[in-house]
């Protein structure tokens, strides 16, 4: 989120709602929760960390004030551009739970898998449903495609994750 | 109401190089009318068994095959042929398309066995290749088709006689995407005319347009449950945490 206002600010400042506009008309649809209140606790940070200067706007009574990037604002935004985003997602939700559940005896882990199985698949009909919608724009119709490639893609390691426990004896 | 399919306690072996090979082991399903259904597993869990024993093309060794409130696992062969001439629809992984006939002699060939007139025939024919955006290819050999186009024939065979019930065996198995999207397109359209679907899929977001999803392992059913309308995605994006 704060390179990505860094980002909305480089190239002139901008006010807090103009930044909410572009993040608005950018992600659209699928970015119905964005406040204006998590804009505005961003600059706060990014002005208390020195990235980020701010001055009132001349004569304006309601308060509104214009952000622009300092010189640190600047080169953390080069670092993050230059630097590509981690590759590797070595955490699961799922697995920590199953391996508990498992450990702790508090069910049995078919049907753990059976039950997560069953909520991949109703998760890939709601994004299909959303994308049959028409209502994405580009970028939206991106992020959503790229969720339905993750989501079979963890249905498959659900498969792998049963056979490798049945091969082990540890479910029936 | 009488369901439209049940399989009631089915079983079949198989002898293989002299053992015995359980493909299916007491399946007890039932299938309402209109529904669209699913069914999943592993390779060899008995899946595609479970779909021949259902159209007729196998027997059961033990248990029974129910189709619109009459036991259909004991009919003989040409009863069993006139049954799903009339009410079942089949689509083969592999297509099965007759290779000397044209796209719209498949199509058109159930509907004459059916006992159709040659022009009814062909009307309805040209219809359904329409529908699945092939009509142009109508003269065609079969052969000379993508992988996508003959099984839209395929698809267009099997619907020809408006079955009450379609059962299809990987349907987009061989297909690209956009050719997936044309079979689920008139696969939707069928449902919504309320004919009864039935498929053995191994792709998820397939399955996931289903009502009810079936999971087959090792011959019997290890789960059995309904999937939800979509439901609206509320917050795919999360750009907060960070700061």
């Amino acid at each position: 989120m704060k390179e990505v206002v860094l980002a909305l600010l480089h190239g002139g400042g901008a006010h807090g709602y103009e930044v909410k506009q572009t993040l608005d008309g950018t992600f659209g649809e699928v970015l119905p929760a964005m406040n204006a209140g998590q804009i505005y606790t961003t600059l706060a940070r990014l002005t208390r960390d020195e990235l980020v200067t701010t001055e009132p706007v001349d004569g304006d009574a309601r308060g509104k004030r214009v952000y622009r990037l300092t010189a640190a604002g600047q080169a953390l935004l080069a670092e993050w551009v230059a630097r590509p985003v981690p590759g590797m997602r070595l955490k699961s939700e799922f697995l920590m739970k199953l391996v508990a559940v498992a450990t702790a005896r508090l069910a049995d882990p078919g049907r753990l898998i059976d039950d997560q199985r069953h909520e991949y698949l109703q998760s890939l009909r709601d994004l299909d449903g959303l994308l049959q919608s028409g209502r994405p724009g580009s970028t939206a119709r991106l992020l959503v495609e790229g969720s339905i490639l993750h989501v079979r893609a963890d249905l498959e390691w659900l498969d792998l994750i049963e056979s490798r426990l049945l091969e082990e004896g540890k479910i029936a | 109401m009488t369901p439209v399919l049940e399989a009631r306690a089915l079983a079949k072996t198989y002898v293989s190089g002299g053992a015995h090979v359980r493909a299916l082991d007491g399946v007890d399903m039932t299938v309402e009318r209109g529904e669209f259904v699913a069914i999943m597993g592993p390779s060899g869990c008995g899946k595609s068994t479970l779909l021949n024993l259902l159209a007729g093309f196998d027997r059961p060794s033990t248990g029974e095959v129910w189709l619109g409130g009459q036991r259909i696992d004991g009919l003989s062969e040409a009863a069993l042929a006139r049954l799903r001439r009339r009410r079942i629809g089949f689509v083969f992984q592999f297509f099965n398309l007759l290779p000397t006939l044209s796209v719209r002699e498949n199509v058109e060939l159930p509907l004459l066995l059916a006992g159709k007139h040659r022009r009814a025939a062909r009307r309805t024919a040209s219809i359904l290749l329409d529908e699945l955006g092939i009509a142009e290819r109508r003269n065609t050999a079969p052969a000379l088709l993508s992988g996508g186009q003959q099984q839209r024939v395929a698809l267009a065979r099997a619907m020809a006689n408006s079955p009450d019930v379609v059962l299809a065996d990987e349907p987009t198995g061989n297909l690209d995407s956009d050719a997936t999207r044309a079979v689920m397109e008139l696969l939707g359209r069928a449902r919504g005319r309320g004919q009864t679907l039935l498929l053995v899929t191994h792709d998820a977001r397939v399955a996931a347009a289903a009502d009810r999803i079936v999971r087959l392992r090792d011959g019997r059913i290890v789960a059995d449950g309904r999937l939800e309308p979509a439901r609206s995605v509320p917050d795919l994006l999360d750009l907060g945490g960070d700061t």
